[in-house]
């Protein structure tokens, strides 16, 4: 019915976002053409692309989770602050002399905690996502300086130095780490029953509580996994500045998260969610800002390049226009939050 | 002379994508008279009310006002006509303090502030006419729903309306609380309004209307004075005679009935329905009937922990079970149909193969997942056995048609191997063709040993298929028919039984 | 006790205690000195919350605010130090373009029936790129009238400056609280807010009320860039990172629902004033650092949060009939 021009058997799955991602890369490389040109240098790979794969390692970690989160129609505010915590655990972990793995765990166990927390006020205590997770996104940072005494919490520690500027296969540690959670959480879901369930909330919570799913241990699980994520996000930039930066750790970063899924073709109205694309939608946000930063604008621009961005994919997803015919994207459906 | 017709409604036709809603339906509302509004779900009364309060537009036939045509667009121009309609929750808003409710819009203002102490003073006063005395500063959301619908009736009154359409006012509210609106209700006819009453309760149409017009199937089939017509007769009208279910087979009965597969004691829920007992075995259809409204869905639910129920028990193949929620039920090996497809039933956007696939899924928890593979066959199965007419099992459940929505839910159940299926209206918005196909399934169904508790307001359908009949009358059971007596005529008659009297 | 203002009465009472607490340690509290300096150092806050009341209520949520704030101070900044505009003619400027801002805001909203917060998250990105564009750096004013005003402050006996700032702020509260109880337009805004489509089943102008609802954000946010360039004598595009939070927060705990339709603007300036308290306690204090205020912060939303999960369910009124 909203496929009168058959658009969507012609066009494969993904190929906007794919061809969207093409076209900022196409954009670097006229901007500087040695953009593509890469160098292998005591076993790691240097150039544009792997830094571009580098920066946008967090986003892509807060995007995966932010995917399942809003497919359940809820948002996650909170990621930000929580990377803030774990990079606080992790470095104040090895300031005291705990062994470096104990430490990494902590911080990962601190994100699964926050998770857990925003998951219960959601699902148990019913109170919307974005009120929910706000608390955590005030409170948390708060919690992060108290772990950090305030101060930058700089360490030397040798693995965490390691994860922040080593390299495996010649990619660096951030990006294997990155793609592999993304990889892993896609099995986790993708294998087991978890995305039939977290899409059949999000499109249409109450027939699948009269199907028998379990739809508070769902909602709690997605914000649980957004949560473990975002802390690994936290421990990957602090291990990539060496430091506890309580302050600014993933500050604004929930709006890339946000941002990525909704580049990635996912509908901020819950239902179908496509970790792949919101891969793909996280690394062409990153290459759009390198983009921006080599062709000599101010980062500043980087802002109000975003907002057009999302300003277009707010129109094409609009409910009101897409009763006019907004056909690029499917699942237009009545807005339920 | 005979009165003036505030409303007269001639010949109203509303098309929807396969559904005639309205079929030349005709209305007639005198000013000074409480009007009865019946029929059935689907028989046209909300898209009539729609077309009058300017939510939709009629495709066909006129609508005249005090003789003038009128066509509103939307509530606004309506209210102007003199249209006012409420629903059940009284559509106003409950943050808001009920003296603010009564004037949203139109507030007495000096220097453009609100002068808050005149508006209250003003608010008592009307309130007080209607014998309502409440504190008119407190919010509207914090009182009963008969204050609430009392308040909007006011508001209503008070915007100048001729005419009132009261959608279902009394479906929740308590006997003394019906009392108040009736008398509500009385002063403003005295006033010389007119007043649209939609119920589903004949007592109520006998206690305080003066005409009634009956629709069925989107046309107008009796327009009435209530002395005129017998209970009996009416209900008669509302259901459709007996002689036009002919069509339907009778299914062969008690052929292949088997152990208690089921059993129900005492199983009710305050203010939802009271306690009732009804026992199932396998290969056994049982069928509950009754208006809407009768407490019939109410005992679905319960039934499968939809809601849960506050008194009675479960007894599922002899053991005792608790059903805390669905998922309680649907291990106990029960299955549920819900009368709303497309808002508790089917998930839109997935696929055909994901919404079969679904109940079982859940039944087998996150970690043991349904290959694609074993997916696709289960589809394939069902597409095949229920004949689900779909392009391919990829193909977005919401594409479908009623008809073929309705047999993947029935699939959704089945593939999950359930012992009791309940299904409440499974024909409902179904093409007749659909309709006959879904009732041969479940003659095949009970043959092959499943119990099946079917909700439907056609008797005809229910006399064909069903070994025993649970009659509902105002949220209880009011009798239960079986074998040889199970007849329309029968049911209707216990449906028809004026209150205190069990039929037979 | 009729359910509605609970929430004030337990953010008052909220206040009054903490109040109590810090003039127990530090007698400094008692007099007028601190409390002065309490509401001229929050002055912005308070303005940002005054706008932020009216979307809250409406339903709604405006996370552009800060950014608002920060083009604001630094075009005035610009246009009175480098451009030579006369300070009111900026102020004017900046105040008239943060309502339109806000307005464009409110018919995205209201137009596209897109979420607030991702509309106006969006209008975040463009208020901080617009106002980076215009400078990276802070830029201070230096131009008599602001020093002037600066200067004026209404002195209180104990030794109390209220500042001109705090004046500007009494102004905004005084004027929203009227708009927002006193006026059809805020019984609009209520209605809007607790019931969106019984309101436009009641006639109520949703199109119109939501667009003035951010207009008035987008107007008090650009209002909060004066102060704070009167306050600072400067204009920064850094500043405000946040603010929305604290604004967000101040009104939840001045016993707003996020969820819309309840709220005061009492409220709303008791909210501001606990956090301003917060924040002077830990200064006075020395040994704790300001990260606490956030913990607090957070924890006094989830508390109002809380409370008014218990609100809703209290039991109904029930009415008294007359003659029946």
């Amino acid at each position: 019915m909203t496929d009168l021009l058959g658009w969507r058997s012609r066009l494969p799955r993904g190929g906007p976002q794919l061809a969207a991602l093409a076209l900022a890369l196409a954009a670097n490389a006229v901007v500087s053409p040695d953009f593509f040109h890469l160098l292998l240098r005591d076993g790691r790979l240097f150039g544009s692309p792997v830094d571009i794969l580098n920066r946008g390692a967090p986003t892509v970690l807060l995007g995966v989770g932010m995917a399942l989160v809003i497919a359940t129609r809820g948002i996650d505010l909170s990621v930000g602050s929580v990377m803030a915590i774990a990079g606080a655990v992790a470095a104040a972990g090895v300031a005291h002399g705990l062994p470096w793995g104990v430490s990494i765990a902590l911080a990962l166990g601190a994100g699964v905690a926050c998770g857990l927390w925003n998951g219960l006020l959601v699902a148990i205590m019913g109170i919307q996502p974005i009120v929910a997770t706000l608390v955590l996104m005030v409170a948390g940072r708060g919690v992060a300086q108290l772990i950090t005494s305030g101060r930058i919490l700089t360490f030397d520690e040798p693995h965490l130095l390691w994860i922040g500027g080593g390299a495996i296969a010649g990619l660096p540690v951030a990006v294997v780490v990155a793609l592999a959670a993304a990889a892993l959480v896609l099995l986790m879901v993708r294998r087991t029953a978890l995305a039939l369930f977290i899409e059949a909330v999000g499109v249409n919570p109450q027939a699948s509580r009269l199907a028998g799913v379990p739809s508070r241990a769902v909602l709690v699980y997605v914000y649980l996994v957004s949560g473990l994520l975002a802390a690994t996000a936290g421990v990957l930039a602090a291990a990539d500045i060496r430091a506890a930066d309580a302050n600014n750790a993933g500050l604004w970063l929930e709006l890339d998260a946000i941002l990525a899924v909704v580049l990635g073709g996912g509908s901020l109205y819950g239902g179908r969610f496509s970790l792949g694309l919101t891969v793909v939608g996280a690394l062409t946000l990153q290459t759009l800002k390198t983009c921006i930063l080599r062709a000599g604008f101010p980062p500043e621009f980087n802002l109000i390049a975003m907002a057009g961005v999302v300003a277009v994919v707010l129109v094409i997803q609009s409910p009101a226009v897409g009763a006019l015919g907004g056909r690029l994207v499917p699942r237009l459906r009545e807005v339920r939050l | 002379m005979p009165p003036a017709e505030l409303l007269s409604v001639r010949g109203c036709t509303k098309l929807y994508p396969g559904v005639r809603a309205l079929d030349g339906a005709d209305f007639q509302v005198r000013a000074g008279e409480i009007h009865a509004l019946l029929g059935e779900n689907g028989a046209g009364k909300s898209t009539l009310i729609a077309i009058l309060t300017g939510v939709t537009a009629a495709d066909g036939g006129e609508v005249r006002i005090e003789g003038r045509p009128a066509r509103p667009r939307g509530p606004a121009q309506a209210r102007e006509l003199g249209i006012s309609a409420l629903y059940q929750e009284g559509a106003l808003v409950p943050n808001l303090s009920v003296a603010e409710n009564l004037y949203l819009g139109r507030e007495p203002t000096r220097f453009g502030l609100v002068r808050r102490r005149r508006m209250e003073g003003d608010a008592r006063l009307l309130l007080a006419a209607y014998g309502l005395q409440i504190d008119v500063t407190s919010p509207l959301g914090r009182y009963s729903t008969a204050v609430r619908q009392l308040v909007a009736i006011a508001r209503a009154a008070d915007l100048s309306a001729k005419l009132l359409i009261l959608d279902e006012p009394t479906s929740s509210l308590d006997a003394d609380e019906t009392a108040m609106l009736f008398e509500v209700m009385r002063q403003l006819k005295a006033r010389g309004l007119g007043i649209v009453f939609v119920t589903h309760f004949l007592d109520q149409v006998y206690a305080v209307c003066d005409r009634l017009t009956v629709l069925r199937n989107g046309r107008t089939v009796a327009e009435r004075a209530v002395g005129e017509v017998s209970r009996a007769e009416l209900v008669g009208l509302m259901l459709g005679e007996a002689s036009a279910g002919a069509g339907y087979p009778a299914r062969r009965r008690g052929a292949a009935v088997g152990p208690a597969v089921a059993t129900f004691r005492g199983f009710g829920r305050r203010r939802r329905v009271a306690p009732f007992d009804l026992q199932f075995r396998a290969g056994e259809v049982v069928a509950a009937a009754g208006l809407l409204g009768s407490g019939r869905t109410e005992t679905a639910l319960l039934m499968f922990g939809a809601e849960t129920a506050d008194s009675g028990e479960v007894e599922v193949a002899g053991r005792p079970v608790k059903l805390r929620g669905p998922r309680d039920a649907i291990r106990a090996g029960f299955g549920f149909c819900p009368e709303d497809r497309k808002r508790d039933g089917v998930v839109g956007a997935l696929s055909v193969r994901e919404n079969i696939a679904l109940a079982l899924q859940a039944r087998g928890g996150w970690a043991r997942p349904l290959s694609r593979r074993r997916q696709a066959d289960l589809a394939e199965r069902y597409i095949k056995a229920l004949d689900i007419r779909t392009p391919d099992a990829e193909k977005p459940i919401e594409q479908l048609s009623g008809g073929n929505q309705q047999k993947t839910l029935l699939a959704r159940w089945l593939a999950t191997d359930p012992r009791l299926l309940i299904l409440d209206e499974p024909t409902r918005g179904i093409d007749v063709g659909g309709h006959a196909e879904i009732l041969k399934l479940v003659d095949e169904l009970c043959t092959q040993g499943l119990s099946i508790y079917m909700i439907s307001s056609e008797l005809a359908e229910i006399a064909a298929t069903a070994d025993r009949v649970l009659v509902m009358r105002d949220r209880r059971p009011a009798g239960l028919i079986e074998g040889a007596a199970v007849s329309p005529e029968a049911i209707m008659a216990a449906i028809a039984a004026p209150p205190g009297e069990a039929a037979g | 006790m009729n359910g509605r203002n609970l929430p004030l009465a337990a953010t008052l009472a909220v206040f009054v205690a903490a109040y109590a607490v810090c003039a127990a340690r530090f007698p400094a509290f008692i007099g007028t000195r601190v409390p002065a300096d309490l509401v001229t150092d929050n002055a912005f806050l308070g303005v940002i919350a005054v706008g932020m009341a009216f979307v809250v209520i409406s339903g709604g949520i405006d996370l552009s605010v800060g950014a608002v704030m920060g083009f604001s101070s630094v075009l005035i900044s610009l246009a009175v130090s480098r451009w030579g505009v006369p300070p009111m003619a900026a102020f004017l400027l900046a105040v008239g373009l943060g309502t339109g801002f806000g307005a464009a805001i409110g018919a995205a909203i209201h137009g596209l029936r897109a979420p607030a917060f991702i509309v106006t998250l969006t209008a975040m990105f463009l208020a901080r790129g617009a106002g980076f564009l215009l400078t990276t750096e802070a830029v201070p004013i230096d131009h008599p009238f602001f020093r002037t005003v600066q200067d004026l402050a209404i002195r209180l006996p104990g030794g109390g400056r209220l500042g001109a700032v705090s004046l500007v702020m009494a102004a905004a509260f005084l004027a929203g609280g009227v708009l927002l109880h006193a006026t059809r337009f805020g019984n609009s805004v209520f209605a809007i807010g607790g019931d969106r489509r019984s309101a436009e089943l009641m006639g109520v102008p949703v199109g119109r009320t939501t667009v003035l609802v951010y207009a008035i954000s987008g107007g008090c946010a650009a209002l909060a860039g004066v102060v704070i360039s009167i306050y600072t004598r400067a204009g920064n595009p850094l500043t405000g990172v946040g603010v929305e939070l604290d604004a967000i927060a101040a009104v939840v705990i001045g016993g707003a629902l996020l969820s819309g339709g309840v709220g005061t603007m009492l409220g709303a300036l008791v909210g501001v004033l606990i956090q301003g308290l917060i924040l002077t306690y830990i200064d006075f204090d020395g040994s704790l650092s300001s990260w606490w205020s956030k913990i607090a912060t957070g924890a006094l939303l989830f508390a109002f949060i809380g409370l008014q999960k218990l609100i809703v369910q209290l039991p109904r009124l029930s009415p008294r009939m007359a003659g029946a």
